[in-house]
């Protein structure tokens, strides 16, 4: 059987492009976040748990207070942060192509920002007292 | 996206043959053997020995010597100084990647099926094409880079509890059991280092008297080549000198943060 031939060493498509000197900050900001959503996630469930209950009144007052608002956008930050790391990884794991790859890399940058977006804009609407009832006392 | 399957002309589909064991055998083993061969043109299949255990030396080597010699000597397999020193005898026996000359018959329950190293392109039966493996070795220049000039014509000394950081590292024998059963190698093993080219990259970082260190970590720093590592641990479980090359890649990523 023919066997194709193969104008570059072994050497050479190891060494391919080269290092990309980049990873080790990837590496760890994907534990610093995961270490923020383990903090940030008990103490949203823990709050929830202590609320007397879970109306939409009591939720938005709760919420509308900076102590609480403040650890929730960050909440946010470090969810969407961690997510668009990890996919990230999943990404480079499967999809071999780089046109695709980097086609879906974009896309997932533009989904984490979206949701986080979203998701600030909610917080900082009750919490700035546009949303009705969101005001403590109010 | 990465192949989860075989391409159509490696799918194991060809008609198997049997040798039965020889007349008057009482204790006797089934191996389940890979067979392809580049010049044939069909698909690999199965092929069935059954032999006499009294007749035959206690490991899975022993056995493959045994057919090859007094069966079936068209079965290809690599082999040399059957003491596990070599490395050259690794397959995939009973679905996980060992040396053959250190895995004992009896400690396989029935039947002994017998693959090349998964994932490896396959040169004739048991035997993978190492090509691409043994570049990824020598792009991590495995050998003592030093700047200093050697002292006085003389050695360089080390001190033991420096020697002793290379305990764990230096034995191995790089014969790719450990990369071959890794998902990320399978996957990405173009560009991704895998567990044994690693933990011999850290063989060097760790030793005292090297003094390429940055250099080192430099080539290493790359999305594909290091952090392909998801620390799956299969390295570690089919080692078959008992290494861990998951710790030998979580201290090069150490080594990382350190200098980050």
């Amino acid at each position: 059987m023919a066997t194709a031939f193969k104008s570059a060493t072994g050497l050479k498509r190891v060494r391919g492009l080269g290092s990309a000197h980049a990873g080790a900050h990837h590496w760890w900001l994907q534990r610093a976040t995961a270490a923020g959503n383990l903090l940030l996630g008990l103490w949203f469930a823990a709050s929830l748990v202590f609320l007397p209950d879970l109306s939409r009144q009591t939720v938005l007052q709760w919420l509308a207070a900076p102590v609480n608002a403040i650890p929730m956008l960050l909440l946010v930050l470090s969810t969407a942060w961690h997510m668009r790391l990890g996919v990230q990884v999943m990404i480079e794991d499967y999809v071999a192509a780089p046109g695709s790859r980097r086609l879906l890399l974009l896309l997932l940058d533009l989904y984490a920002v979206a949701i986080a977006a979203t998701s600030l804009f909610a917080i900082l609407r009750i919490a700035l007292g546009v949303v009705p009832g969101g005001v403590p006392n109010g | 996206m990465a192949t989860f399957t075989l391409p159509a002309n490696s799918r194991v589909t060809g008609q198997g043959k049997s040798y039965p064991a020889p007349a008057g055998a009482k204790r006797t083993k089934t191996f389940r053997i890979y067979r392809w061969s580049p010049d044939s043109g069909e698909n690999p299949r199965y092929d069935r020995y059954t032999i006499d255990l009294d007749d035959c030396g206690p490991m899975v080597l022993d056995a493959l010597i045994k057919i090859k010699g007094e069966v079936d000597s068209t079965l290809t397999f690599r082999r040399s100084c059957r003491e596990g020193i070599c490395g050259s005898c690794a397959m995939n026996i009973d679905g996980a990647n060992t040396l053959a000359c250190t895995k004992a018959i009896e400690d396989v329950k029935g039947e002994v099926r017998i693959t090349p190293l998964p994932h490896m392109e396959v040169v004739k039966d048991l035997v993978p094409d190492m090509t691409h493996f043994y570049a990824q070795y020598a792009s991590i220049k495995p050998w003592l880079q030093t700047a200093t000039p050697t002292p006085n014509l003389k050695e360089r000394l080390q001190a033991p509890e420096d020697r002793a950081k290379l305990d764990g590292l230096y034995e191995c024998i790089l014969c790719a059991c450990c990369s071959t059963s890794c998902p990320s190698y399978w996957w990405n093993g173009d560009r991704f280092l895998g567990p044994a080219i690693l933990l011999q990259a850290y063989r060097w970082l760790a030793d005292s008297r090297d003094e390429a260190t940055g250099e080192r970590l430099d080539a290493l720093e790359d999305p594909f080549r290091l952090y392909r590592c998801h620390t799956i641990m299969n390295c570690a479980t089919v080692c078959p000198k008992g290494l861990n090359p998951a710790k030998a890649i979580a201290e090069i990523k150490k080594m990382m943060l350190e200098r980050a």
